[in-house]
């Protein structure tokens, strides 16, 4: 399964670090990673796919809520056909 | 994929108010037939129940799955009068309340259907149905109605636009608000997902999943992008988003379409407007020129926004159905209520500006004294843009009774608030009184 996780908050250190030690644990692999600071704000976007059979997207976004919740991160996943649809002809 | 075409995505949920405003499933009931009413209301409800029983489920999945809000799940089923019409029964209230439990079990916002088609005249159960609207609606919180009097084919049913103003003044004299659920059409179709107005038509499939999008705010914020250009490039500007929009509508309608293992029928392609800031049709037209909606100049702007968007929409999606066009629903866009309120849009100019646009004179408050004759003119009017320009057209007017130009109705949520809009006092009763049918118009010399 393919999906973009977007992590926007207040810069701080270690926010990769965190997020990227998540996804490991969950087994979600890193594809593609991308991250910025506009005006203070540290926004990531991530590409992230796993295998479907040992996660569900459900299991996935409420361990990424969980860990929005922690660390004061607003954490968003969707799933990157949405993307794709919107954005590619 | 670029971080600039994540963030565009991401903004137009977000802050833009994209959405799917609603996935219907068409159902047809012509399989519950029975000359025993008990019987017929019981398959009815089995059936719903049954076919739709994972719609609320797989619409809340994809919701969270995919990040896109999905307003309303709705079903809309063949046109009562057609099912209920050989059982012996005298009214059909009780169709309407097995319609509602069967929706209330579901847990569905609304449900269609409980209509007549009368565009060239009446069938047993239409009157029986037609006379039940105003209880039906009394005793229900989910079902809608609509009857057809008119098409490009058939003319005017002169007998039925009669009716229906007496109807609608019925409803309103019991409780103005129930009038929302009640929808009068000329040309309607067969698979439009949006209500009041959506039923099964009888030459659809079994069952079929179609999409309604929404997204005014998304081509209002393209629109600030191109300020002072040419004409030109607005509707180019229209037709891109309206592109990425219906992509989305296609993208979940045949999602939810596989899981629930139900056809995937169409995308209606129409800008749908909520009362919430910034999901607003008229502060579309607006951007592209207009001080407010209603100014000279309105219907213009209009008919290039509603054209440009059918052509964005249409390679965006396999099958584009349903009204496909601008709802200019005033109290379910509040500049549109503003325009109103500030005496610089009235019925006519909406009525000139349905000639152009989905669907007609909608959400509509008007004084409590208006006659039925003249909502039954106003239908006619509309009939008769529908009627010549091969359109469908509709009134959904709400008689505000008790009420008077500069009071309002409150319908709550989505449907929001109507200011009661003046109408012209001089009397159709005399045209009305004729009855009769007004006969198909000829298809050439189009002047």
């Amino acid at each position: 399964m393919k999906a973009i996780i977007t992590v926007v908050g207040q810069d701080q250190v270690g926010i990769v670090a965190t997020v990227a030690t998540k996804l490991a644990a969950l087994k979600i692999n890193i594809v593609d990673i991308s991250q910025t600071l506009m005006a203070h704000n540290f926004t990531m976007m991530l590409s992230g796919e796993w295998d479907a059979e040992q996660l569900s997207f459900a299991a996935a976004k409420t361990a990424l809520d969980q860990l929005g919740q922690q660390t004061g991160l607003t954490i968003h996943i969707q799933r990157q056909e949405l993307f794709d649809a919107i954005q590619k002809l | 994929m670029e971080a600039k075409a994540i963030l565009e995505t991401i903004q137009m949920v977000a802050e833009e108010n994209l959405d799917i405003r609603t996935i219907t499933m068409g159902i047809s009931l012509f399989d519950c037939i029975d000359s025993d009413g008990g019987k017929a209301r019981q398959k009815i409800y089995d059936k719903i129940t049954t076919s739709a029983q994972d719609l609320v489920t797989v619409a809340d999945q994809i919701q969270t799955e995919y990040g896109v809000p999905i307003i309303n799940k709705r079903i809309a089923v063949t046109p009562i009068a057609l099912i209920a019409a050989a059982s012996g029964d005298q009214d059909y209230v009780a169709y309407a309340q097995t319609m509602e439990r069967a929706a209330e079990a579901l847990g569905v916002d609304l449900i269609g259907g409980f209509s007549a088609l009368v565009q060239k005249g009446y069938q047993s159960g239409d009157r029986k149905l037609i006379a039940s609207i105003p209880q039906a609606l009394a005793e229900t919180k989910r079902v809608c109605s609509s009857v057809n009097i008119g098409s490009t084919r058939a003319g005017i049913n002169l007998d039925a636009v009669g009716e229906m103003g007496r109807i609608i003044k019925q409803i309103a004299a019991n409780d103005p608000v129930n009038c929302m659920s009640l929808v009068v059409f000329a040309n309607a179709v067969d698979d439009n997902p949006f209500m009041a107005g959506a039923f099964h038509g009888v030459g659809e499939a079994d069952r079929v999943i179609n999409v309604g999008i929404s997204g005014p705010g998304v081509v209002k914020r393209a629109l600030e992008q191109v300020r002072g250009q040419s004409i030109d490039i607005v509707s180019e500007q229209i037709k891109k988003t309206a592109f990425k929009v219906t992509r989305m509508g296609q993208l979940v309608g045949s999602i939810a379409a596989e899981r629930l293992d139900v056809p995937f029928g169409i995308v209606d392609l129409s800008l749908a407007p909520t009362p919430n800031e910034g999901d607003s049709v008229a502060e579309i037209l607006e951007e592209i020129g207009l001080e407010s909606v209603g100014a000279p100049g309105t219907t213009a702007a209009l008919a290039l926004l509603n054209d440009a968007v059918k052509k964005g929409g249409v390679m965006a999606c396999e099958h584009v159905g349903g009204l496909s066009g601008a709802f200019i629903p005033v109290s379910e866009d509040a500049e549109m209520i503003r325009a109103v309120e500030a005496g610089r849009l009235g019925v006519e100019k909406l009525e000139a500006m349905t000639a152009v646009c989905s669907v007609g004179l909608d959400m509509i408050a008007v004084p409590g004294d208006t006659t039925a004759a003249s909502i039954s003119g106003m239908i006619a009017d509309e009939a008769a843009i529908g009627m010549i320009n091969n359109k469908t057209t509709a009134v959904r007017v709400i008689p505000a009774t008790g009420k008077q130009v500069g009071d309002s109705v409150a319908f709550g949520g989505l449907f929001g608030r109507a200011p009661v809009m003046a109408v012209n006092p001089s009397q159709p009763q005399a045209f009305i009184q004729r009855g009769g049918h007004i006969p198909a118009p000829i298809h050439s010399f189009k002047n």
